[in-house]
């Protein structure tokens, strides 16, 4: 291209980049000394009044202290053994139901209405029949525990189900496999993202149903703890108990990501 | 073993899929099903190896499959199908599993495959570290493994670029000189067809009906030097099917 005029020259100007994720470490664990420091602040300046926030410093003693006396694990043992015997009934339960539902058509068209009526229940307010039913003792708490967990693990596999490639099966009954088989080798680990990733979810549920479960008949337990600093407005002893089920939160999703790195290796 | 289709024809719900379609593929003979896209030549491929029904006529096998067969009819899919969480001779067990067949024949039935594909040494790969030429290879291997009578090709080489599916052509012809395996290969790239078709089925347009057959002479392992005659034969295919194209046009200007 040649023309008499001057040709203007200038660099295209660079329009791509962002909406994309970066991990920054640091960023996270700031936030939460920036905001524990205000806190502190606030409330040893009277600038926030300890009606409305405990120091945070206080909660730290709290949490030594309750260390100190024993009473933590006195509290926390029953509490993962409530967690974990009810999730486990709750979640082998619904991947149980989650396959008979994705692997037959009978079994979807009588149960899928049944879980959708379930869903939307609160747990909680079935604890008084709980109880009738299942003893006031652990039995109600499995129960309500498990239920809790139930529900979303039932959606989550069959889901799952729904979603493995039917060409994967496809070529599996084309070379002959047999029905288990089939289940076995294609449909199941091609379910196994979907359940792991139902798997954090039902555990957070089964997580805050602890709580509710443990506000009838339960003199021990990081939920007793909670409800009973709550009733005395004990503000101190209140965090100190919800820092703990943060904790507990954290840990069952680090729990997960283990369980997937191990099981799903084979997706990175 | 022969396979004939006796005057199949197959409809879903209102639809006309295939018409009268008869048919016999012969043994150690490549047959090529092509056609324009929708003329269903896959939905054949698929009643052909028994994994639909066909609404009426059927697929019958003449003579038995060999012995040692473990799966007669056996297919070679468009996207490979290989189980993400399964290593190359993982895939390539999973068929044989099945069978009864001792973990040690096993072990050496998939040493030979992965030998006589040249992927000896992808053996513990994972198929996402794998090129598509090399997933495709590995289909080839995991199908070879079980002795098919009788290959079902379902575009195996669509989903590849051109130089790839160059270089498996290829292949397919000498896995073919040293053992002369009997096959149905779909396909919409008549290059493909007239390079390893013995017998080129052309399908008409839905409802599908077969408008031709060609028949090629010239052995597999010399067309390379005949490109004039194939030429010839894949201009004559392409005249065919050009006009079922501007015939489908004209059909569409009438529905508006």
């Amino acid at each position: 291209m040649s023309t008499n005029k001057q040709q203007v020259s200038k660099e295209v100007p660079f329009r791509g980049g962002g909406f994309t994720h970066k991990p920054i470490i640091f960023v996270g664990p700031l936030v939460f000394v920036c905001l524990i420091a205000l806190l502190e602040w606030g409330t040893s300046t009277g600038w926030i009044s300890d009606l409305t926030l405990p120091r945070p410093s206080g909660v730290a003693q709290t949490l030594v202290d309750l260390y100190n006396s024993g009473l933590l694990f006195k509290h926390l043992l029953p509490s993962l053994t409530r967690l974990l015997m009810g999730s486990i009934m709750g979640i082998t339960a619904g991947i149980a139901v989650g396959l008979l539902i994705g692997l037959f058509n009978l079994v979807r068209a009588g149960a899928l209405p049944v879980v959708a009526a379930l869903f939307p229940v609160p747990k909680i307010a079935l604890l008084p029949l709980f109880v009738i039913w299942f003893g006031i003792d652990e039995g109600s708490k499995y129960a309500l525990i498990a239920l809790g967990s139930f529900t979303p693990t039932v959606v989550a596999t069959y889901a799952a189900i729904d979603n493995v490639d039917r060409g994967y099966i496809r070529m599996g009954q084309s070379f002959g496999l047999s029905w288990v088989s089939i289940v076995r080798k294609i449909v199941l680990p091609g379910a196994l993202p979907g359940i792991l990733s139902g798997l954090r979810i039902s555990l957070a549920i089964s997580i805050i149903l602890l709580v509710a479960a443990e506000m009838l008949g339960a003199s021990y337990g990081i939920g007793a703890y909670v409800l009973e600093a709550g009733s005395l407005y004990d503000l101190e002893r209140l965090f100190a108990g919800v820092f703990i089920l943060s904790v507990l939160g954290v840990i069952i999703n680090w729990f997960v990501g283990v369980l997937e790195h191990r099981l799903l290796s084979w997706r990175t | 073993m022969n396979l004939h289709i006796n005057n199949i024809s197959h409809r879903y719900s209102d639809v006309n899929v295939l018409e009268n379609i008869n048919l016999e593929i012969n043994q150690h003979q490549i047959v090529c099903l092509v056609g324009p896209s929708g003329c269903g030549k896959s939905t054949l491929l698929r009643l052909i190896g028994g994994l639909e029904k066909p609404s009426s006529g059927q697929v019958t096998q003449i003579g038995n499959p060999p012995e040692n067969s473990i799966n007669p009819l056996t297919y070679i899919f468009q996207d490979f199908a290989l189980l993400p969480w399964r290593s190359v001779y993982d895939n390539i067990s999973l068929v044989l599993e099945d069978h009864g067949i001792a973990k040690k024949e096993i072990k050496s039935i998939i040493d030979d495959v992965l030998e006589r594909t040249k992927l000896s040494e992808f053996a513990n790969a994972m198929p996402k570290q794998l090129s598509g030429g090399m997933k495709q290879r590995v289909a080839i291997a995991r199908a070879l493994s079980v002795r098919p009578a009788v290959l079902l090709m379902d575009e195996p080489l669509s989903a590849l670029d051109s130089q790839t599916s160059e270089l498996l052509m290829d292949d397919l012809v000498s896995l073919w000189d040293r053992e002369k395996f009997t096959a149905c290969y779909v396909t919409h790239n008549l290059s493909e067809a007239v390079r390893l078709g013995h017998k080129i089925v052309v399908l008409s347009r839905r409802p599908g009906t077969i408008s031709e057959v060609v028949t090629i002479d010239i052995p597999l392992n010399e067309r390379k030097n005949h490109s004039e005659a194939l030429d010839i034969k894949q201009k004559y295919l392409w005249n065919l099917m050009r006009e079922e194209a501007l015939l489908a046009d004209k059909e569409l200007i009438n529905v508006n």
